[in-house]
């Protein structure tokens, strides 16, 4: 983050006429946002190169952090669970909201009906929904064992591949419907013109979806994808409530591991190390996405759509 | 190709269709012609992600209902065959109305100043817009929007710690409302920017201060987009888990998402019970979703256009 500091420019000259400067209205909110986001992102910084054990004194301490979490083989694999689950979360979410978004643009009957079910699980907290899927999910009083059905009757997050697609199965439980949403009001800005052309060249409803839906999409495929994409770094409380990063470290995302070495292994100084490089890969796909945005969304990552 | 055409297009209109809309407006008799071919792939998606959704809460509920003994062996989708409040009662008297305080607290104390303050900045971004340091200000939220503040906890944690309020609520509520304000000054800012710039100016010819407008017309003006932000803030903040995992340790300062976990931890074996502490700490939300969904849906899309 970039942090120009201006003098506060009192000057009315640069105000509209005869206004006073309303600088001061802004403050409380700059106050907060310099204390507790400024400061902080100055602070993992510099405390990645410090030792401290969260409770005694801070102590500086060179690159040693950075040495050892970058020779540390947990940091590669917990940078590589973060963007498998960031990838796989998308290529599952993406086709599914896709299809939920322009089926819920039309005018079917049930249309409403489905809506006030589909965003109840937005409503609900990580830590519940964490909470249902392990007690659904449990090898011994689970769905599985009740219904008696084998298939379903397995050691879930026992396993590493299982759990790690287990959480990306309930990452998209949470959020299709969200983005189903998103891509809904995408659709209905579409002119119908478009289709009418369409249909009169003798164009078929999949190439109509292909050559028209997608491509006036762009943009909401875009801020769909940015949210998704920032979003999956922040699967902190899902993960730890269900799994704590295991079987082993198999679902230790990036988010995860900084928690565990800082909160629960004392060492505050390698964590903040990950927390910097969860910052850099937040920032840099933000900058990447809009960058693939163009010039639509000028104002921020989360406008466009 | 398909069973009827859209639009009226001269010499390939369909008379039935004709006829069929001939009271409807142009633009409504283009919209359902285009609608009126079945998605097939989209309709059997939504529907199997309606039960893939429902199915799973309908549990939660049916099951919060069981008693613990008659839970095991019986088939786990069946309706409770003898419905006990057993279970909530267990919740309820494991101190689960004080963590619903502590979070009503911890949602009120962040909502209203972090909406008021974001409101007040987003006022003076948007009328006072060529002063630069608000624009830098400016700049410097939105840049915010697209760092994970989860990783900036370890620092806050230290400051915490440096202003004695480790394990208290407002331990939690500080942090929250900076959080939030990025997000609420540019929802805020992009409605007032909507508001004709005749009334404030009448406003001014009234001889009303800055201060006076904001409060008399912009605040009024904007009212919808303030509830927008607020449930949204609201919403993320009641299900908030990190910072009072890290920031608080006593349970009389726990949230109710930090003593779900505590709850499952201690009576994980007793599903029944777990899930209706599930269905409790969810039920203010759900009567706030029943009441103004469509509020509720703008507000979880906030910033998502408008």
């Amino acid at each position: 983050m970039t942090t120009p500091a201006p003098s506060p420019s009192r000057s009315s000259s640069s105000s509209p006429a005869g206004q006073q400067s309303l600088t001061w209205f802004a403050l409380p909110a700059l106050i907060f946002v310099v204390i507790f986001g400024v400061v902080p992102l100055v602070g993992i910084v510099a405390l990645s190169f410090t030792t401290w054990d969260g409770i005694g004194s801070v102590s500086a301490n060179g690159l040693s952090n950075w040495k050892d979490v970058i020779t540390d083989p947990g940091m590669p694999k917990a940078l590589w669970v973060t963007f498998l689950v960031m990838a796989l979360s998308w290529l599952v979410q993406t086709p599914m909201s896709l299809l939920i978004g322009v089926f819920l643009a039309g005018h079917q009957r049930y249309r409403a009906l489905l809506a006030v079910i589909y965003f109840v699980p937005l409503l609900l907290s990580s830590a519940a929904i964490a909470i249902t899927w392990k007690a659904l999910l449990d090898p011994n009083f689970g769905l599985g064992t009740g219904l008696g059905i084998g298939l379903l009757n397995q050691d879930w997050l026992g396993k590493g591949p299982l759990a790690l697609s287990i959480v990306i199965f309930i990452v998209a439980w949470q959020f299709v419907p969200f983005h189903s949403l998103i891509y809904q009001g995408g659709v209905r800005q579409i002119p119908a013109s478009l289709y009418e052309a369409a249909q009169l060249d003798g164009a078929g409803r999949i190439r109509q979806f292909f050559s028209i839906t997608l491509p006036q999409l762009k943009f909401t495929i875009i801020t769909s994808s940015t949210l998704m994409v920032v979003g999956s770094l922040t699967f902190f409380d899902l993960i730890f409530v269900l799994t704590a990063g295991g079987p082993g470290d198999a679902t230790r995302v990036l988010a995860l591991d900084m928690y565990i070495r800082g909160f629960r292994g004392n060492l505050m100084g390698p964590a903040s190390v990950i927390a910097v490089i969860l910052v850099l890969v937040g920032l840099s796909l933000a900058l990447l996405l809009r960058r693939l945005g163009g010039t639509n969304n000028n104002e921020s990552m989360l406008e466009g759509a | 190709m398909s069973p009827t055409t859209t639009a009226p297009a001269p010499g390939t209109t369909p008379p039935t269709a004709t006829q069929q809309h001939n009271d409807h407006t142009t633009n409504r008799l283009r919209r359902l012609g285009r609608l009126r071919q079945v998605n097939w792939a989209g309709a059997s998606a939504a529907w199997f992600w309606l039960l893939v959704v429902a199915l799973p809460l309908y549990w939660i509920v049916a099951t919060s209902f069981k008693e613990q003994a008659s839970y095991f062996g019986s088939n786990p989708l069946s309706p409770p065959s003898s419905p006990t409040l057993e279970n909530y009662r267990l919740v309820i008297e494991s101190d689960f109305v004080r963590y619903f305080i502590n979070s009503t607290i911890v949602a009120l104390g962040t909502v209203v100043p972090a909406v008021l303050v974001s409101f007040m900045a987003a006022f003076a971004i948007v009328r006072d817009g060529s002063n630069r340091f608000l624009r830098a200000t400016n700049g410097l939220f939105l840049a915010g929007l697209a760092i994970p503040l989860q990783a900036t906890i370890i620092p806050v944690y230290l400051i915490i710690i440096r202003l004695h309020l480790y394990d208290s609520l407002l331990a939690i509520i500080l942090p929250s409302i900076a959080f939030a304000i990025p997000l609420s000054v540019l929802v805020l800012s992009n409605f007032i920017r909507d508001v004709p710039k005749e009334l404030f100016e009448s406003m001014r010819l009234d001889g009303c201060t800055d201060w006076m407008t904001m409060w008399r017309l912009a605040f009024p003006l904007v009212r919808p987009a303030l509830v927008t932000v607020s449930i949204y803030n609201g919403l993320t903040v009641w299900n908030g888990f990190l910072l009072p995992l890290v920031l608080t340790q006593s349970p009389t300062q726990r949230t109710l998402p930090l003593a779900l976990w505590t709850f499952q931890g201690q009576y994980g074996v007793n599903v029944p019970a777990v899930l209706a502490s599930v269905v409790l700490t969810t039920v203010p939300i759900l009567v706030l979703y029943a009441l103004g969904r469509r509020q509720m849906l703008s507000g979880l899309t906030a910033g998502i256009g408008k």
